[in-house]
């Protein structure tokens, strides 16, 4: 899985084709929106029965990210559970999962609007912000938090040959990370929602490599697209 | 039972006499399956016993002392494919009704029927109900259902071998098994087209139940020949627009005509071909499915006022209201299927015992000869069509998750239920019970959650754990699963709606693209909020879109006559004279494929080596045979670059040459590569995502669903990757390998191509033979996956940056 480099505000970070952060001078990975536990709350509130597998779908993905860069830090960006309630539901396989990842370094859990509590019986410890560099990571991008802002919560995919993707949406002031987790729909980058947050800016498409294409602005002509 | 006195003068008094089949459905003591071309008062035919039934208490005599009538309840419940079926019949019924001097209530029951008429007909139920087979399972999973149904004395079915043919005849039959369980002495008549195997559809209506078929005579032979035209078909493409100053003239010496052509696109674009040349602005009209539905009603109503002369139409208009003006259809393309090509030409001239006047147009070289051997099996009346696979237990999930929305349900007693039903007669009691462990708990391996309950057994029964699920269920009612379609729009505040374009489709279009819908030209401007909005830009060069709906392929009994007839050059003279000149240089430069022998060729084409393979095994088990062919020759080295799949014949290229297609070919080695590929396989996936909305996996209709975008749906296939990786058994997977094994992915056939050509014959030649010239024309091919898709979207999200000048940043 390769990554594609690019500076914002003097951090030197790498876009992950997996949709992770990293931040290789810290030794730092950040994953946003796990929804561990989505199929569990979905069952329980009476609605579809899904294959209770993303779990171990998301973690086996994110443990493959931590074998390729070895972390010293992983920072969760909040939304890590799809409800508190799903803390101590979560499957035993899956915690001793999640308990593998965060042996021997540093888990950082941001809380989201899903997962507002710290997780009880979980490693690591919970903070509302966190500094990096001049920017702040935080769950979802608010005026009262000083930028610039590096966070998740809209899902962000772009629409790229026919294909959704999901994709890093990136700013003059505000990195918006895809979800990570298994079982997350997506937010088109032109939805009102998003655009209201990056107007404009780069996104970064996931894939076996990842691809860079402009977002906000007017996108070319037809003519352009069928010279090729 | 004879026809009364009071129905007899009605007779008289119309100046007709009943059709002796009208007697035979009135004298039939239990089920009974009428078989009838259309426009043989096969619908009076139907109701006449309802009416005949109803005559005592609905007529003069049949009230009570007290002045008033004898509630009878429900009587009868008429079934039919399509909503705008039932309301054409609601009127249709009513003069008869009337004239008898009936007073009867006769209401419809679709999803376009409001609430309080729905709560009206749950209390208060007419005493005939028309609907449709989705809405029947609505009615079906509430808990009145016993009460409004208890008194049901017969039903109705429609257009049965329409129904027979899809998911929705399998959910039908389910609902009319649950129907026979609340009213025991229910009888049940079939109405159906000409159809190959009267017996088989007998069963699929009645199970093992005695069933009383019933043939009307089928009139005088249709009046069908190939359109003559000036110019010859050409080389290969499937417009067919070489023919339209002809099919113009025959349109203009007709009173109506219909035009069939076999897809949504082709239809579009053999609809504007046919205005540009259309100098004396005949009325002319378009109809398929993508089309809005206000489009559609209009052309249907001008159709129905005869203010039309033709109408352009898919498979939209097979089925569906009578019109009676119709005296010429017009078949644009090889018909693919003898049947479908038969049922067609009845929609020409409803008149009974008034032959039907058909005109067939085929598209290209071999869709002469295949039109050819299609109007020879139309005169020997050989009908062909697949037999019916057993039930599909999708199906049979959402049947009994919403039996559990009526009510606590025995298991024992809902599978003896489920087993009156045609097409679950032999269900296996394992695969009920696993389709019941599914509705229940979702049927996972892992399961070690007591939350994955949808279903709990208490006291014996099973029971819904949580009653408001029903809610959700039952807005997801029903086997129809689109693709997802985006609407077009016209720009600005409350812009008509011109139809819909498939969601990737619309997910290519950027702003300022052309394309066609509902005959004109339009340019997209946006997408918003899942509307594609487009204002009309005549004269610009549109792209195709490219509408849902796979292609149909041949059926194999026309493949079969297809073969012989180009195999039997004694049989040459009954081909047009550039076919026949055709065929006569394919045998001197290779060789004429034939039954029993499969014909291959190997030949450099364009600085590549083509390896042409003449299956005449339809297009989904030829293209399912490219995809294994490519991959064996990739592991073999030979560099495969495309292929292309037709009906007929099988084109690869590559870097090297295929020398000897023996290994390529092997049964074990391609069911073998069958299993790896197919696991992987967009069509699997496609195939899952239809399997796993109809069982209620995914459900489509969520209540208060905005359609904001910022809803959490994910797309199926991730379900559908999860599912294998992790529970490689379930269901569900199960359920998708055998159905693409029969639809799309159509393997038997590539079995079936093997086993009937047990001799081979490769012929390496030095240039392109006169056979596989048509297919190097084609569209269609289909690139080696892998690094490809990829690199398309490299280079658009290249081209995208440097459009922006930001080619620097990437």
């Amino acid at each position: 899985m390769s990554g594609h480099g690019f500076d914002y505000h003097g951090l030197r970070l790498v876009a992950r084709g997996s949709g992770v952060l990293w931040w290789p001078e810290g030794g730092l990975l950040v994953v946003a929106d796990l929804h561990l536990g989505k199929s569990e709350r979905l069952a329980r509130r009476g609605g579809p029965l899904l294959p209770p597998y993303e779990g171990l779908a998301t973690l086996e993905r994110l443990a493959a990210e931590v074998d390729a860069l070895a972390p010293q830090v992983i920072v969760s960006l909040g939304d890590a559970f799809d409800d508190m309630a799903a803390v101590p539901a979560l499957d035993e396989a899956v915690l001793a999962r999640l308990q593998a990842l965060a042996r021997a370094r540093d888990w950082i859990w941001l809380a989201g609007n899903h997962d507002p509590a710290v997780p009880q019986g979980l490693p690591g410890r919970l903070v509302g912000q966190l500094a990096l560099g001049r920017a702040v990571l935080c769950h979802e991008p608010c005026d009262t938090i000083p930028e610039p802002q590096i966070c998740g919560h809209f899902h962000p995919v772009v629409r790229l040959a026919g294909e959704r993707r999901r994709a890093f949406l990136l700013g003059a002031r505000r990195l918006i990370l895809p979800a990570f987790g298994a079982y997350t729909g997506g937010l088109d980058c032109d939805d009102p929602a998003l655009a209201a947050v990056v107007p404009r800016g780069l996104a970064i498409a996931c894939g076996s490599r990842p691809l860079v294409l402009p977002v906000g602005a007017p996108r070319p002509s037809a003519a352009i697209r069928r010279r090729r | 039972m004879i026809l009364p006195e009071l129905f007899q003068d009605w007779f008289v008094c119309q100046g007709w006499q009943p059709h002796p089949h009208q007697l035979a459905l009135l004298a039939a003591e239990g089920d009974s399956l009428l078989i009838a071309p259309t426009g043989g008062g096969k619908t009076l035919a139907g109701f006449l016993p309802s009416l005949v039934e109803l005559a005592p208490v609905a007529g003069p005599d049949g009230y009570l002392e007290n002045g008033e009538r004898a509630g009878v309840g429900l009587h009868t419940l008429y079934v039919s494919p399509l909503k705008a079926l039932t309301a054409d019949i609601a009127r249709n019924l009513a003069r008869p009704v009337a004239e008898l001097g009936l007073d009867l209530r006769i209401e419809d029951r679709t999803g376009d029927t409001g609430p309080a008429q729905r709560r009206r007909q749950r209390i208060d139920p007419p005493q005939i109900l028309l609907t449709t087979p989705e809405s029947l399972a609505l009615m079906l999973s509430y808990p009145e259902a016993p009460a409004i149904f208890g008194s049901l004395r017969r039903v109705v079915l429609d257009e049965l071998h329409a129904l027979a043919e899809s998911k929705r005849g399998d959910q039908l039959m389910l609902g009319l098994a649950r129907l026979r369980a609340l009213a025991p002495d229910l009888r049940v008549t079939g109405l159906s087209a000409t159809v190959e195997d009267p017996q088989a559809l007998a069963g699929f209506m009645a199970g093992a139940r005695p069933v009383e078929i019933v043939e009307a005579d089928s009139g005088p032979d249709p009046d069908i020949a190939i359109l003559p035209t000036a110019r010859p078909a050409p080389w290969a493409g499937g417009g067919g627009h070489y023919a339209i100053p002809e099919v113009l003239a025959a349109v203009k010496a007709a009173r109506t005509t219909i035009i069939f052509i076999n897809t949504r696109a082709q239809a579009e674009l053999f609809f504007q071909a046919l205005w540009a040349a259309n100098d004396e602005n005949l009325p002319i009209g378009l109809h398929h499915g993508s089309l809005a539905r206000e489009q559609r009603q209009r052309v249907e109503a001008a159709m129905a006022a005869g203010e039309l002369r033709a109408v352009v139409a898919t498979g939209s208009l097979d089925l569906g209201i009578d019109w009676g003006a119709v005296d010429l259809v017009i078949q644009i393309g090889a018909p693919k299927n003898v049947k479908r090509l038969v049922q067609r030409i009845g929609r020409a001239n409803h008149r009974y015992n008034a032959p039907s006047v058909a005109r067939i147009v085929p598209a290209n070289r071999f869709e002469q000869i295949e039109c050819v051997a299609a109007l020879q099996a139309v005169k020997a009346r050989d009908l062909d069509g697949a037999p019916r696979g057993p039930g599909p237990l999708d199906v049979l999930c959402q049947h009994i998750l919403l039996t559990a929305c009526a009510g606590p349900f025995d298991a024992d007693a809902l599978f003896a239920e489920v087993g009156t039903a045609g097409p679950y007669h032999g269900l296996a009691r394992a695969d009920f019970d696993a389709c019941l462990e599914f509705a229940a708990t979702g049927g996972y391996a892992l399961r070690a959650y007591d939350r994955w309950q949808r279903l709990m057994l208490q006291g014996g029964l099973w029971r819904l754990r949580d009653p408001r699920a029903a809610r959700l269920l039952r807005m997801n009612v029903g086997t129809i699963v689109e693709a997802e379609m985006l609407k077009v729009r016209l720009r600005g505040r409350g812009g008509a709606p011109l139809g819909e374009v498939e969601e990737g489709f619309a997910a290519s279009l950027v702003p300022g693209d052309t394309f066609l819908i509902g005959g004109r030209v339009v340019r997209m401007d946006a997408l918003r909020e899942m509307v594609v909005e487009v204002t009309p830009d005549p004269g610009r060069q549109p792209r195709i879109a490219v509408y849902s709906g796979v292609k149909l392929a041949m059926s194999t009994q026309l493949a079969h006559r297809v073969l012989a007839l180009i195999g039997d050059p004694a049989r040459h003279d009954d081909l047009p004279p550039d076919t026949r000149d055709w065929l006569a240089r394919q045998a001197e430069v290779s060789r004429l494929p034939e039954p029993g022998l499969l014909l291959s060729e190997s030949f450099p084409h364009a600085g590549l080596w083509h390896f042409a393979l003449y299956g005449f095994a339809g297009r989904n088990a030829l293209q399912t045979l490219g995809l294994l062919i490519t991959r064996e020759m990739e592991a073999a080295g030979l560099g495969p670059l495309g292929f292309l799949a037709t009906d007929y014949a099988l084109l690869v290229w590559s870097l090297d040459q295929v020398a000897d297609p023996a290994p390529l070919l092997d049964g074990a080695r391609l069911r073998a590569g069958l299993g790896d590929w197919l696991g992987d396989n967009a069509v699997m996936k496609r195939t899952f995502r239809n399997v796993a909305t109809i069982a209620g996996l995914i459900q489509r209709n969520m209540p208060g669903l905005r359609k904001s975008g910022r809803q959490a749906t994910f797309s199926s296939d991730i379900l559908y990757d999860t599912l294998r990786r992790y529970d490689p058994g379930h269901l569900l997977l199960r359920v998708t390998a055998e159905e693409a094994g029969r639809g799309l992915v159509d393997f038997g056939r590539i079995e079936e191509m093997l086993d009937r050509s047990p001799r081979r014959d490769h012929r390496i030649l030095t240039r392109v033979s006169p056979l596989a010239a048509p297919l190097l024309l084609e569209l269609g091919r289909v690139p080696i996956r892998g690094e490809g898709r990829e690199r398309l979207a490299r280079i658009e999200a290249e081209a995208l940056m440097a459009e922006a000048g930001l080619q620097d940043f990437a």
